[in-house]
């Protein structure tokens, strides 16, 4: 007998050790024989801790699980059945080509891996030339998935041109917007799929050495990580990759609480022991990046994906998705919502379709407000405009971004001033400095609408003002895109920048 | 973490240098690791740095300082970070963090005079479906409403 539970940090945050502990001594107690599996999880957070047991039917799901509920689930009596889980609503409907074996494997066995699936686009790959897997990538769609969507076989190709005596492979999993976890999900549900796309981008680039650069505020994804690579390792998959003699190795690296190393250049400045200050582009990452040397430099999903599309093909992947937003993304429904969690799918689906008909409304009960995609420099989308299909084009056109597919609802309760005043605060929190717009502007930012709520109503065209400017004067998206949660708050919600205004008169 | 902190000797510093001197770039896996064993990364770690990877002393303090993580004191024995991005905002974050605040009389950053908590903000720890969420000495709890904070205070020593 088999039991799964969650070693996803989310499980645990929400009691799953416990239920482990308890579920072992329940086992010894009956002198049962079982073995307990510390899975990644099913992306359902509501049903976290989600325990599955296998029986001669299948897997059995149970959740959300208590201490209390384990006695019953023995009995077979427990009212938190939920059966196969993958029949539920949420997970049913769902395409999952990047998260397919999340919360269904042993994240730590090679062996259940492989027989899911796992190695065989390496294995095809190992076939291939350079250009061919890069051809490969380029006909499957694929777009970056940390949040730019930039075609990733472009980006591969330009390292794989590039002159260098060594080349890098580098893994932005500096996941820290907002309302995002599927880097997260995926590291500690799904190592080796990493490993295995990060592989196949260093045997088509030429690249020799990769690294995993984790932000410290995700330890369990860190020590799986860690714990992956070295299996990997020993296993041959890494060092003289399933001895084809392409050389590949993988370190793991620490961030250091700072949001702006999620960009690529101060990444990769951090990477080198640097302060994580943004370097001015050109020269791209692909040709100067990593100790002035080629490097391809891709966000967990987009380089966990590509084991899928050369196990089944770019036309496979391709033919999902819409207009130029192929495949599938893995959309996290985050915040104030009823079914919050994971939900991959093909790009194309309306906005309020996945806040309302996936995500079940607010947890609360209360009529939504507003919706902030794309982390905490991702617009507030309005109620009004929940019919934009999810996709990179689609959102950019009513003034949004996708980003890195984090859907964060709000009921009516939310402050929109106070959430406008919030982004220019992070801003300044987090600015790395260089750029002069980002690092006066933010504080500036936060005084201004200080104003604005004080009821200087000037001020609101000031705040526009300096919008325009920290757009136009910054180098990367902190101080960029720090105006779209700002305007879409006073655009879209415009009463609520009046009010102390009102009252004032 | 310890109540009186440890101070590394230069030999302590060179050893953790030498752990990850066959690293490119190694100087962040060194703070790490100094701030693992130290609680801090101690000031008179900064020459030591300086002089075994062959950058100034000013290079090395502008990293250190430029991080959020690396602390030029150790912080209390307990450290209780609470998030305090939009998804954790969403569903109370910003009454919870008052709460705690209030609750020890201090703002962020604060250390309780009997040096048992230092409390923090975090920006994201992943949990952005069931938030409220904090991280006590690195163990992640999500859900988290005013009882509970009280209780895990408490626990701490408030």
């Amino acid at each position: 007998m088999k039991i799964y539970i969650p070693r996803d940090a989310a499980a645990k945050a929400l009691g799953a050790d416990r239920i482990a502990k308890a579920i072992e001594a329940e086992i010894k107690d009956r002198g049962l024989t079982a073995q307990i599996i510390r899975n990644g999880s099913r992306g359902m957070v509501w049903l976290e801790p989600l325990v599955e047991v296998e029986t001669a039917e299948g897997r059995v799901g149970y959740g959300p699980v208590t201490v209390a509920d384990v006695k019953a689930i023995f009995e077979g009596d427990s009212d938190k059945a939920l059966g196969d889980v993958e029949v539920l609503p949420f997970f049913a409907a769902q395409t999952r080509l990047t998260f397919a074996r999340v919360g269904k494997i042993d994240p730590l066995s090679l062996a259940d891996y492989e027989a899911h699936g796992g190695l065989s686009g390496l294995r095809r790959a190992l076939t291939m030339t350079g250009e061919a897997i890069v051809d490969e990538v380029k006909l499957s769609g694929l777009r970056g998935r940390g949040g730019a969507g930039f075609p990733t076989g472009i980006k591969w190709d330009t390292v794989r041109l590039a002159h260098g005596d060594k080349k890098y492979i580098v893994c932005n999993a500096d996941e820290g917007d907002s309302g995002t976890f599927a880097d997260r999900m995926l590291m500690e549900g799904d190592p080796f799929t990493l490993i295995e796309g990060m592989t196949i981008a260093g045997i088509g680039c030429g690249a020799t050495k990769g690294f995993v650069y984790i932000r410290s505020e995700y330890p369990d994804a860190i020590e799986q990580m860690q714990a992956a690579c070295d299996i990997a390792r020993e296993a041959g998959v890494l060092g003289n990759v399933l001895n084809s003699g392409h050389k590949f190795d993988i370190e793991i690296r620490v961030g250091a609480g700072a949001y702006v190393c999620g960009e690529e250049t101060s990444l990769l400045n951090s990477l080198e022991g640097k302060r994580g200050t943004v370097r001015a582009k050109p020269p791209l990452p692909a040709l100067q990046g990593f100790m002035g040397r080629p490097t391809v430099v891709n966000n967990v999903i987009s380089l966990a994906t590509v084991p899928v599309i050369f196990e089944k093909g770019a036309q496979h992947y391709a033919d999902f998705g819409l207009g130029r937003s192929k495949g599938t993304m893995p959309i996290q429904i985050a915040g104030n919502v009823k079914f919050g969690g994971l939900f991959e799918t093909a790009f194309g689906m309306p906005l309020g379709d996945l806040v309302n008909k996936v995500g079940g409304g607010t947890a609360s009960g209360r009529p939504v407000k507003a919706v902030q995609v794309g982390g905490p420099l991702g617009a507030y989308m309005p109620v009004s405009k929940f019919d934009t299909p999810f996709g990179y084009e689609d959102f950019d056109q009513k003034g949004g971004l996708i980003g890195h597919a984090g859907v964060v609802v709000f009921d009516d309760t939310a402050d929109m001033l106070g959430m406008a005043r919030f982004a220019m605060e992070f801003c300044a929190v987090e600015s790395c400095g260089k750029c002069t717009p980002c690092r006066i502007g933010a504080v500036r930012g936060v005084e201004t609408i200080d104003r604005i709520a004080a009821g200087d109503a000037g001020a609101v065209e000031i705040l526009t003002d300096l919008c325009e400017t920290m757009k136009d004067g910054s180098l990367c998206a902190l101080g960029g895109f720090t105006p779209f949660p700002v305007m879409s708050a006073l655009q879209n919600f415009p009463q609520e920048f009046q009010t102390a205004k009102e009252a004032a008169e | 973490m310890n109540a009186k902190p440890k101070l590394p000797s230069s030999d302590d510093v060179e050893a953790i240098i030498a752990r990850h001197s066959h690293r490119e770039g190694p100087l962040l896996p060194i703070l790490h690791d100094l701030q693992a064993e130290f609680g801090h990364v101690p000031q008179m770690a900064v020459p030591v740095l300086a002089e075994s990877l062959n950058i100034g002393r000013a290079e090395v303090h502008g990293v250190i300082s430029f991080y959020h993580d690396f602390r030029d004191a150790p912080a209390g024995r307990h450290v209780v970070k609470i998030c305090r991005a939009e998804a954790c905002q969403s569903v109370g974050a910003n009454a919870l963090a008052d709460h705690a605040l209030a609750k020890l009389g201090g703002e962020w950053h604060m250390t309780t005079p009997n040096g048992n908590i230092t409390v923090e903000p975090v920006y994201c720890l992943g949990l952005c479906a069931c938030g409220p969420a904090i991280m006590v000495d690195g163990q992640l709890e999500g859900r988290v409403d005013a009882a509970r904070m009280d209780e895990i205070l408490s626990e701490c020593g408030a």
